[in-house]
């Protein structure tokens, strides 16, 4: 009874150490995960994550929460199967409630182009052992009867689909607080409203940060900073395949649970789903300059808009609560950014741009393993930051792109 | 609010009738290493602030043009 009605901690303070064994840049799931691992699995438990404002202040905190595995490249697809499925035991791994709720997603097909594009998915999923199927039209009324057909009066009729049963929608705060207590219970020392300034230098490699709360040196230093890795990069005199473009998203009001799909469109560049709380939340592509402004816009909200009613006729009744906008960290080609970089001791994960929650994960569980024994995983080592030095770019363009 | 860029040709314009062209980067020069045209192509400045760059005039005067914007706060300073 008395434990019932116990005010809960989820994170204490803890006084900043002048030297960690491992300095964690930012405070969003990919920081968070790595020191969480690096404590669980390798003992390393001297760890500091350094987040200058609150963690899960960015992208974190700011997305649409679509967990799925329906990618194009063996490389890719092996990795966020992986995450996915350590997505589903999440919750019992962090003691945490995650709300994983297994939705099912599906990529609709407006085109005859987008068929073919939609059926080769299905395949190459089910090469790997990814559960996708290809539906006709009359699969996707059955799976999901709500949709108009003709696409707005047949401005984009649905001619058929790819469909992702497994896809999941979450709880993306769960996820940084989850793995941030956890991580803390273990050791892990999580600082917020810590912004790093410059990175320490000696004999070519990276022997520490300097804060605005004091300089920490540090054994080895990884930058999980989302969309503002260039400034990080900038601080440690090396250069990154990264652009940083805003993606906005928005929600409805609460309505009653109507709606238990995740639709997305390729060629219409949208995605519908309801969260847990009843709010219609719709996303689309990003904005097309790079920007760090985080600013919501009313052409991106008319058109997106526009084109989830021709999808959900129902949802021109609906009325939008509140937008946001998040600043990500877009590669050439859609993948991730992870591993070692020019400076020695300093490392990165970045590269994910619109595409990073549902790899959090995996992300952190391999970084962590890096930063621990110095050696890349074999899982993320075609995701080297200098790939395209030697043309070996993964192209998730078409797959990748707004969730 | 939606950015506008003043075109020399057509005037103040909603962004919605330019392309983005990126950030201005340097042209390929004769005799450039591969290391050197590497570094050119993909690793990109991504600066957070002034930012030199290049917008095509698609629904105006269909001219490329070069701007400077401060990528924080996303206000136009020139278009030239
Ligand atoms: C609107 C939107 C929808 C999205 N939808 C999806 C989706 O459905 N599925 C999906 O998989 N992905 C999605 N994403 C992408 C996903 O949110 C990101 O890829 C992911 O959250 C990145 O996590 P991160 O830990 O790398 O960075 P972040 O979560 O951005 O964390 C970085 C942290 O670093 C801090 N920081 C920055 N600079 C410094 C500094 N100098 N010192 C200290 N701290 C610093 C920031 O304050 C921030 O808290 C979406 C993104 C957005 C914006
Ligand atoms: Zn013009």
């Amino acid at each position: 009874m008395i434990g019932l009605l116990r005010k809960q901690v989820h994170l204490r303070t803890n006084d900043l150490k002048p030297h960690y064994d491992v300095v964690i840049i930012g405070g969003g799931g990919h920081g968070l995960a790595a020191a969480y691992y690096l404590a669980r699995v390798h003992g390393v438990r001297d760890v500091a994550v350094l987040e200058r404002s609150y963690i899960g202040a960015g992208g974190t905190g700011r997305n649409t929460t679509i967990v799925r595995s329906n990618y194009k490249t063996p490389e890719t697809i092996a990795f966020y199967k992986k995450s996915h499925q350590m997505f589903l035991e999440l919750g019992q791994e962090l003691d945490y409630n995650m709300l994983v709720t297994p939705r099912g997603l599906l990529w609709l097909a407006h085109s005859d182009n987008q068929l073919r594009l939609q059926r080769e998915r299905a395949a190459l999923n089910q090469a790997f052992d990814v559960e996708t199927v290809f539906l006709d039209a009359a699969g996707v009324r059955e799976v999901c009867p709500q949709l108009d057909m003709t696409g707005g009066g047949g401005k984009h009729p649905i001619l058929g689909a790819a469909w992702h049963p497994k896809g999941c929608i979450t709880r993306h705060d769960a996820v940084v607080w989850g793995y941030a207590a956890a991580s803390q219970r273990l050791g892990v020392h999580v600082h917020q409203g810590i912004e790093v300034t410059g990175i320490s230098t000696e004999g070519g490699r990276c022997v520490g940060v300097t804060t605005t709360a004091g300089p920490i040196a540090a054994g080895v230093v990884m930058s999980a900073v989302g969309g503002y890795v260039s400034n990080v990069a900038r601080m440690a005199k090396i250069r990154l395949p990264i652009i940083t473009h805003p993606l906005q998203a928005y929600v409805t009001e609460s309505y009653k649970p109507a709606f238990d799909r995740v639709v997305a469109s390729a060629d219409l560049h949208i995605y519908i789903s309801q969260s847990a709380r009843g709010e219609f939340l719709i996303g689309a592509e990003i904005d097309p300059y790079t920007s760090y402004a985080n600013a919501s816009t009313w052409p991106f909200i008319a058109s997106a808009s526009a084109r989830a009613i021709d999808l959900l006729p129902f949802l021109a009744k609906l009325r939008i609560l509140r937008a946001w906008t998040g600043a990500c960290d877009m590669s050439p080609d859609y993948s991730p950014v992870m591993g070692t970089t020019e400076l020695k001791n300093f490392y990165v994960s970045t590269g994910w741009g619109t595409w990073g929650f549902k790899a959090i994960p995996a992300s952190g569980l391999s970084m962590a393993e890096l930063l621990a024994t110095g050696k890349v995983p074999a899982l993320i080592a075609p995701f080297r930051a200098d790939r395209f030095r030697d043309d070996r770019a993964i192209s998730e363009r078409a797959s990748a792109g707004t969730h | 609010m939606a950015l506008r860029l003043s075109c020399p040709n057509c005037g103040s314009r909603p962004f919605t009738e330019f392309w983005f062209g990126g950030e201005l980067r340097p042209l390929y020069r004769e005799g450039m290493s591969p290391e050197e045209d590497y570094r050119r192509l993909w690793l990109p400045e991504n600066a957070a602030g002034r930012q030199t760059e290049r917008w095509f005039h698609h629904a105006g005067c269909r001219r490329w043009l070069t701007a400077e914007r401060d990528t924080v706060t996303n206000e136009i300073h020139v278009v030239h």
